[in-house]
């Protein structure tokens, strides 16, 4: 691991204020970036430790659940409100890593963890993400844990958080912070394509703090749940999630949300889509319409192309044991 | 010219008694335990996160030592697996993990052991299913997980009996 220089921060002023420093990196939970610091991926000068900073309320108020940036996996995953208003948002959490690791991690290095790609993990290969413009072994042999959605020339790399399906099928908000301005993005615009420049994952900025996440209370959001396929029963990256709302009435489809993990380069979700199965009951006919429009435009090989078939499967049993 | 690399006074209490040691900032609270303190019985399978051998109790919390820098435990409270019992009054898991033949080669055994601590605490796990989802953060090249759970399920019911009568192994299906 490169040494560096270990700063602590007391106030989110203070934190933001040392995080303006060049080459700069905060310290929540550590449990990717100690892991990407130990294998060199990442090599910060200096960390910021943030893990005393006052964000770790989870408050609800008004039409809004705000969950500070650092309150824990297993804090939020635990908590009654959360389970009551969202329940996709606690199962996603609990299907993610272990007891130990969601102790530690928070909600902010959640939605910054790094891809699990090999590539990018070992500098004993090329990886246009970790070092722009190196090449991408993928491209040659995509292997069973590449995307499929959201692909470019440049990356094949899967987003592997789970929280982050789950907050996109919420329509959720990042609160984040750069010196004295504070901004609002939705989930939705938070994560960037690969295209060219894969290195840019998200649209924060060197230097920036997110402080929280916003979820809107809907009788929507209370009818979430969270589907994760994967290698093994638990412990493991998802092969293929899927996150789903769904209200109807009188057995027709009012309102719809359904949010992948495990085949994007980015958590995927196709608003254009979910019309298709607006205003009319779900029959397997209509889900099949849905999903051929949902992964039309995948780009899959022999190694990954069972992915499809797994979020076609998830995407099916969710919405048919949905109540509509 | 020779930078020294940047170190700091760590002040926490490990096992109940107070540590001050001055470690280089980029020391894992895994390494501060076993080469700084001599703390074997915490072990280093992965050192990434992947294997649950590290696992130890920070603050009353499970965590995984290997991706905890050291630097960020001052004024926490730690504890391993050598404040959980000692070889002459052993701790109630660490007797049923005999009992049940919960290891073969023991490498694993203490994080198990740390992570079960953990299980039987929690009052909402009480089915067997439960348990081993709690648990899929430690894994056991040997294979010990039948024993591993029979070990846990017993002491969680003799816990509980202490508090309701009836309780018995056969109450977690
Ligand atoms: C073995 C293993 C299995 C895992 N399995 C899963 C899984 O199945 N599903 C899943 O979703 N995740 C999984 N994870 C990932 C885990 O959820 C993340 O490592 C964790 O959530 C990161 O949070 P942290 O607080 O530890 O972040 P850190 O490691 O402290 O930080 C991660 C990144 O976020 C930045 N950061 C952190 N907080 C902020 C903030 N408030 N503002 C700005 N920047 C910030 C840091 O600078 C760093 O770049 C797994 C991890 C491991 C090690
Ligand atoms: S050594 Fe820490 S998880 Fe494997
Ligand atoms: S007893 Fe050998 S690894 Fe678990």
């Amino acid at each position: 691991m490169r040494s560096f220089e270990f700063l602590q921060a007391h106030s989110v002023e203070e934190a933001l204020a040392l995080l303006a420093l060049p080459s700069t990196k905060a310290l929540a939970g550590g449990t990717t970036l100690v892991d990407l610091m130990k294998l060199g991926v990442e090599a910060p000068a200096r960390l910021v430790d943030i893990q005393a900073l006052p964000l770790t309320e989870i408050a609800v108020t008004g039409e809004t659940l705000r969950i500070g940036a650092l309150a824990s996996n297993s804090a939020v995953a635990a908590d009654p409100s959360v389970r009551r208003l969202c329940p996709a948002l606690c199962d996603a959490l609990l299907s993610g890593a272990s007891g130990q690791i969601r102790n530690a991690a928070t909600m902010g290095g959640n939605l910054l963890q790094r891809t699990r790609c090999p590539f990018f993990r070992s500098h004993d290969w090329p990886c246009n993400k970790r070092e722009p413009g190196s090449g991408c072994p993928a491209h040659e042999g995509a292997d069973a844990h590449h995307a499929v959605l959201g692909t470019s020339d440049a990356c094949l790399a899967v987003h592997p958080s789970d929280l982050a399906v789950a907050l996109l099928a919420l329509d959720a908000e990042i609160g984040i912070r750069a010196g004295h301005a504070a901004r609002q993005v939705s989930l939705a615009a938070f994560y960037r394509l690969p295209g060219e420049t894969p290195h840019l994952e998200t649209i924060i900025g060197a230097g920036e703090l997110i402080t929280h996440i916003d979820v809107p209370i809907t009788p929507l959001a209370a009818t979430s749940r969270y589907l994760k396929l994967r290698g093994r029963a638990s412990y493991e990256f998802a092969s293929a999630s899927v996150a789903t709302a769904l209200h109807c009435e009188n057995g027709r489809v009012v309102e719809l949300a359904v949010a992948l993990g495990g085949l994007g380069t980015v958590p995927w979700r196709d608003r254009q889509a979910e019309t298709l199965l607006i205003g009319g009951p779900l029959s397997e006919a209509v889900i099949n319409r849905f999903c051929d429009a949902l992964l039309a435009p995948a780009r899959a090989s022999a190694a990954n192309a069972y992915k499809l078939a797994l979020a076609r499967g998830a995407i099916r049993r969710m919405l048919e044991s949905a109540s509509c | 010219m020779h930078n020294t690399p940047p170190s700091m006074t760590v002040t926490a209490t490990v096992n109940g008694q107070p540590v001050a040691i001055t470690v280089d900032v980029r020391r894992t609270l895994l390494d501060l335990l076993r080469e700084d303190l001599g703390l074997t019985g915490t072990k280093k399978g992965c050192d990434h996160g992947q294997c649950g051998a590290c696992t130890v109790f920070v603050d009353g919390r499970r965590v995984l030592s290997c991706l905890k820098l050291a630097v960020t435990t001052s004024g926490q409270a730690v504890t391993t697996v050598e404040g959980l019992g000692t070889p002459d009054v052993l701790h109630p898991l660490q007797e049923a993990f005999m009992r049940y033949d919960a290891f073969q080669c023991g490498y694993c055994t203490s994080g198990q052991l740390m992570s079960a601590l953990a299980v039987v605490a929690d009052e909402s796990l009480t089915t067997r299913d439960q348990i081993r989802e709690a648990m899929s953060g430690n894994l056991c090249r040997c294979g010990a997980y039948q024993g591993i759970v029979e070990a846990i399920i017993e002491v969680k019911a003799r816990s509980h009996a202490a508090g309701s009568e009836d309780a018995t192994p056969d109450a977690i299906v």
